[in-house]
């Protein structure tokens, strides 16, 4: 990512690691001594543990290269050695490149773009020359809006002039690794602004009400549409995978305004109930009613005179049979009717 | 021995010295371009060359980008930005033709196209960036203030853009740079009267929906209950109107039975009957006939 590094400048340290490796293969080609062996002649004064550890290195170096030096250690060509060692791997570790499945790796030649490598075990040329940026692309990144998941609101203004708390995620990846390196100064950073951007121009389209229930998921497609355009426009490399509205509230201070419309909604449709058990209620004691009366009429059309004495009669019964009864023969005698003690006092209230 | 020693010594550090200087100068007689930067190279103060140019749609690895040759501490490099860059604008308030405010974020994306020019006019990024940023205020403020409240957020938002885009790009010529794309980000109404004023008006709209949403409730139930009634009244009446007669007097049965308490439920008070034997009931009491 940091290519504002890789400027020329580079070329001279890299290279200058040669240097001492260069003056020491001229030095030590032959068998003279030469100044990289006095620093253990040197330094008598060391420790006995320090010492012989080098001792040691030295003495394996002069058995292994140094035959011919004799009593004297060529530690040149130990040196010459060595160094040689850490450039072939410097040379291995930097031109061998282990790209995992979800990664490609774009190389830089001398600052110019040269390929994209696939996965797998990959080569290219040591590290001055090719350079290699590994790039994850199919791991799909989730930007969130507002950051951190959403503490605090995050305020829009819908196409109603109302208000509205969104919070939504944007899950991204790369689709093209070169563009994605070259083309757009900070990325990640315009992915944020460019979701900002598009949400609110969408947002800016529709109604409160329909932002917070039934057209999200078209939001959420147009969003992506939109960001799409737009980062391809800036040659970005990114693809959108999708935009996910996680909250779509009315404010905070208004969110108590919003309940009393779903409370209301509620209410109406308790009273709608009521009205639909009363109308059934009522339905099914009308038909019960009619149905009654019409079993008992087909039995009075067959003998009308007789069954209508007959229910006089028993209803007569019923009711006589149950209550105090006077028969009063004369016209004019007005009779004594003992009243319930309660009526009494309620009668002398009245009076 | 020592003697020999001493030469070699002072021969390896020569050559040493000698190849580092070396390195130096072969180092300092090539740059390397990156694909993300221009490099502008400068004799003597004097623009001489333009190297990885910004070009539309080009392929990498065919850009200008690579080793350059230049003469070694006479040639400068001025690095240039290739990619597209960015900047904010700060917020912005914006009054609209009906005196409502609205608090404005921007962005524009731009890029170099012109390294020349711009390393001339400006010398580096941030300072067109400086000189771009309170145009692209002024000139939203502007085109934004032409129009009602409303207007800002529909869809006639883009045509705005453009025009604000547009006009920034002038502007940015002259600096050797090419405005991308410009952007609301952000369009809020300020904190305050304004946002308390909107919350007020949406409190009440949704209060004023409530209770047309309750009224509509009742009126909905009272219907239902009224064509409940009146379904039950045609039933009764298609029924019982077969023989009116005869429904008098079944009902006035039912009636009796009721009221006296005969048909298994509480008598509504208790009852005394005095009975003239005039009654209907009573007239085979009399036995007569």
């Amino acid at each position: 990512m940091n290519n504002s590094e890789s400027s020329g400048v580079h070329g001279g340290p890299l290279l200058n690691e040669g240097g001492p490796w260069g003056g020491g293969g001229s030095g030590g080609g032959g068998d003279e001594p030469n100044p990289w062996n006095q620093p253990p002649r040197g330094r008598p004064g060391r420790g006995p543990a320090g010492r012989s550890a080098i001792d040691e290195l030295v003495r394996r170096g002069r058995a292994r290269f140094g035959g011919r030096g004799g009593p004297e250690p060529d530690a040149g060509r130990l040196l010459l050695w060595g160094v040689g060692g850490l450039l072939l791997i410097w040379v291995l570790w930097t031109s061998s490149h282990r790209i995992d499945p979800q990664q490609r790796g774009v190389v830089t030649r001398l600052g110019s773009y040269a390929k994209t490598l696939g996965p797998g075990m990959q080569f290219t040329f040591p590290s001055p020359i090719d350079r290699v940026t590994k790039i994850d692309i199919e791991d799909i990144r989730v930007k969130d809006i507002p950051e951190g998941g959403g503490t605090g609101q995050n305020l829009m203004l819908t196409g109603d002039q109302n208000i509205i708390d969104l919070a939504y995620s944007v899950r991204w990846n790369i689709r093209d690794p070169e563009l994605f390196i070259y083309e757009l100064a900070n990325p990640e950073e315009t992915v944020g602004e460019v979701a900002e951007s598009a949400m609110r121009a969408e947002i800016a389209r529709v109604a409160l009400n329909d932002a917070m229930g039934p057209q999200r998921s078209q939001i959420e497609q147009r969003v992506q549409q939109r960001m799409q355009e737009i980062l391809d426009g800036y040659r970005a490399g990114i693809a959108v995978q999708g935009v996910a509205i996680k909250q779509a509230d009315p404010p905070a201070a208004v969110v108590e305004a919003f309940k009393s419309v779903s409370a209301a909604q509620q209410q109406a449709q308790a009273y709608l109930n009521e009205a639909r058990a009363y109308s059934q209620q009522l339905g099914a004691k009308a038909e019960g009613e009619a149905a009654a009366f019409d079993k008992v009429y087909a039995e009075y059309r067959l003998a009308p005179e007789v069954t209508r004495r007959r229910m006089y009669y028993e209803t007569m019964e019923r009711v006589l049979a149950k209550t105090d009864k006077t028969v009063v023969e004369a016209p004019n005698v007005v009779p004594y009717i003992p009243l319930a003690p309660q009526q009494a006092a309620k009668v002398q209230q009245q009076q | 021995m020592n003697m020999s020693d001493n030469f070699a010594s002072r021969n390896v550090i020569g050559l040493s010295i000698g190849a580092i200087f070396a390195v130096v100068v072969v180092s300092s007689c090539f740059a390397v371009v990156p694909e993300t930067k221009q490099a502008l190279v400068v004799r003597f103060g004097k623009p001489e060359t333009v190297y990885n140019a910004y070009k539309p749609n080009e392929d990498f690895g065919r850009t200008g980008a690579g080793i350059i040759a230049k003469i070694p501490f006479i040639d400068q490099i001025v690095w240039i930005d290739k990619r597209v860059r960015n900047f904010d604008m700060e917020r912005q308030s914006v009054l609209s033709t009906d005196q409502l405010r609205l608090e404005v974020d921007a962005y524009a994306r731009y890029r170099i196209i012109d390294p020349l020019r711009m390393s001339i006019t400006a010398g580096t990024e941030r300072r067109v960036e400086e000189a771009l940023r309170p145009i692209l205020g002024s000139s939203l403020r502007n085109e934004l203030g032409k129009r009602p409240f409303a207007a800002l957020l529909s869809p006639e938002r883009g045509a705005v853009m453009d025009n604000i885009q547009t006009r920034l790009n002038k502007v940015a010529r002259q600096y050797g740079a090419q405005i991308v794309d410009v952007r609301i980000k952000r369009a809020d109404l300020p904190d305050g009267t304004p946002l308390d004023s909107a919350f007020n008006r949406m409190r009440t709209a949704r209060e004023q929906e409530a209770r047309s949403i309750l009224a509509e409730g009742r009126k909905q139930a009272q219907i239902i209950t009224a064509e409940a009634d009146a379904n039950a009244a045609g039933t009764y009446a298609e029924s019982f109107n077969k023989d009116p007669d005869f429904y008098n007097f079944y009902r006035a049965m039912q009636s009796y039975r009721v009221t006296f308490g005969t048909d298994g439920t509480e008598a509504p008070g208790s009852s005394n009957v005095i009975l003239s034997p005039d009654n209907e009931y009573l007239r085979e009491f009399r036995g007569r006939r």
